[in-house]
């Protein structure tokens, strides 16, 4: 089986994925989403930049806040039938940027607090077979023996 | 920037109920409009300006709402204008006519703003918009407004030890508020055990943490200096600033509907409190000089965020001035006195306007059961999707 990211360009697949930014030759601002390469100009006001190299992000970040959807988005959101919960956590990277993610399978808000390490993970959509960039609390070793 | 050394009044305020009508939002909006002429004892034929607040799910007319309310309060030759900043919608609409007399090109102009809702959760606009973030933020991540509400409000918990009792206490507050105000669609106390039995929509937020859609309309007519004096109304309430101004790069605050920050070092000032400072710049005040603040409480928690963010207390401290009662009715300085959107439901295109209604009607001492004692100085403060400031500052 040869899953489909659920937007190409985003991110890596394998063991250790990575979302992939995009840097800024001339003034070294990193952007993600990685749209300012088509989009053709740099959003940094004192850079006139036109050209972007793919840069991968760190995999590991600190959770900025956090939350859950417990009624069903409406669409485009693909729900599964019925309706799962999931939980949502915004992190932020040491590029110095916050970005949005569900939280990987099995895990829900009471896994997390502000300033708790995550580190990315590649999962299959709710409801589609194509793949989703996620946010997976990091356990330490000592304290998943506690669990 | 400076503070601009003539004057532009409030002649007149008017309101259309918010509710759930199913009418259409041009009903809505000539009804407020003619409550805000009647209130300002101001013909419409002496209208030279009409700027229209655009709602966007409502067709053409909508677009066009500058054109819309002028043909339909019946063409008079005035000049036209609509104005779109999802949320601050309303203010931009009053800095655009505000603007137009300041610079001598107008001297009565009607800002107006309506808008008929959908029920539920707002969803994008339809299609495939693989290039959109408001679309992708559904398709990819399932990322709804209260879901941004409810990061915001557990930053607040994790960081600062609120308690969803606090959210709660600021709904049975604003709804203790709305309860004689005529404009207000929900108009019944609230207990703390009816917000914390209500169901999670996204934790921490429960149902009756997070505001409604509604319809409804609200009209400011501002008149210049010139004919404020012509027509007697010398000592009117004072549009001492309004504040629209953009976010600083880098933006490292989460913003709806994004999926990430820029990235940087921030400034010193995030967007949010950039909006408030600019009010008081122009206006040459302070938050030690406002008396009654209607802020955007989109969420209840939302409601504690604008309150640091406009400087009336310092960050992590708003939770103490509300278990204080300082920002009751009474209180110290009080904060949303006509209910907030938990006793209206957001109706977009005229919610900015409806904060500058009530504060004109508190300037005047006119609110009623909700009158805010002595009241010289308002300030309102909102955020419109994609970078949009919005704070409207008042003086009597």
């Amino acid at each position: 089986m040869t899953a489909t990211p659920a937007i190409e360009g985003w991110f890596t697949l394998g063991d250790q994925p990575t979302l992939l930014g995009e840097r800024c030759t001339s003034c070294a601002t990193t952007y993600f989403p990685p749209t300012a390469a088509a989009a053709g100009f740099c959003r940094n006001p004192a850079c006139e930049g036109e050209d972007f190299e793919s840069v991968p992000l760190s995999r590991r970040g600190t959770v900025w806040s956090y939350t859950d959807a417990q009624y069903q988005p409406p669409p485009p959101y693909q729900a599964p039938e019925p309706f799962v919960p999931f939980a949502l956590a915004a992190v932020e990277l040491p590029e110095g940027m916050v970005v949005l993610g569900q939280v990987a399978q099995g895990y829900g808000t009471t896994d997390l607090r502000v300033g708790a390490e995550v580190e990315l993970v590649v999962e299959t959509e709710h409801a589609t077979d194509q793949l989703i960039w996620r946010w997976k609390p990091v356990v330490e070793l000592g304290e998943e023996a506690d669990q | 920037m400076s503070t601009p050394t003539s004057q532009v009044r409030i002649a007149g305020v008017g309101m259309h109920p918010w509710g759930k009508w199913g009418r259409p939002f041009v009903q809505y909006g000539v009804h407020a409009a003619r409550e805000a002429l009647k209130d300002a004892g101001i013909p419409w034929t002496d209208v030279d300006l009409v700027v229209g607040g655009e709602t966007v799910r409502n067709g053409y007319a909508g677009y066009v709402a500058g054109s819309t309310f002028a043909q339909a309060l019946g063409w008079n030759g005035a000049r036209i204008a609509t104005s779109y900043a999802a949320c601050a919608t309303g203010a931009q609409a009053l800095d655009t006519a505000r603007a137009r007399i300041l610079a001598g090109m107008s001297d009565v102009a009607l800002v107006v703003g309506a808008d008929t809702t959908p029920k539920g959760f707002l969803a994008p606009n339809a299609g495939e918009r693989w290039e959109d973030p408001d679309w992708l933020r559904f398709r990819l991540l399932g990322m709804t407004n209260p879901a941004y509400f409810a990061m915001y409000a557990r930053r607040r918990m994790d960081l600062y030890g609120a308690t969803s009792e606090d959210f709660a206490q600021v709904k049975v507050k604003n709804a203790r508020h709305g309860l004689s105000n005529p404009y207000a669609r929900y108009r019944k106390e609230v207990a703390v055990q009816d917000v914390l039995g209500s169901a999670v929509v996204s934790d921490p937020l429960h149902l009756l943490d997070i505001c409604a859609t509604s319809d409804g309309a609200a009209a400011v007519i501002l008149v210049s200096e010139d004919y404020a004096q012509r027509i007697g109304l010398s000592d009117a309430v004072r549009v001492a600033a309004v504040s629209t101004v953009t976010p600083t790069f880098p933006n490292t605050v989460l913003d709806m509907p994004m999926l990430s920050t820029d990235a940087g070092t921030p400034g010193d000032r995030t967007f949010k409190q950039s909006i408030g400072a600019a009010a008081y710049d122009e206006a040459g005040v302070g938050p030690e000089d406002v008396d009654v603040a209607e802020v955007y409480d989109l969420s209840t928690a939302l409601e504690l965020d604008w309150m640091e963010d406009l400087g009336l207390c310092k960050e992590g401290e708003a939770e103490s001035l509300l278990r204080a009662g300082d920002t009751t009715i009474g209180g110290r300085i009080p904060v949303n006195p006509s209910g907030g959107l938990a006793c209206f439901g957001e109706a977009v295109p005229a919610q900015a306007l409806a904060q500058v209604c009530e504060l004109t009607w508190q300037l005047r001492g006119e609110a009623g059961e909700r009158q805010v004692e002595g009241a010289r100085v308002g300030i309102t403060a909102n955020q419109g999707l994609f970078g949009h400031g919005s704070s409207v500052l008042l003086t009597r």
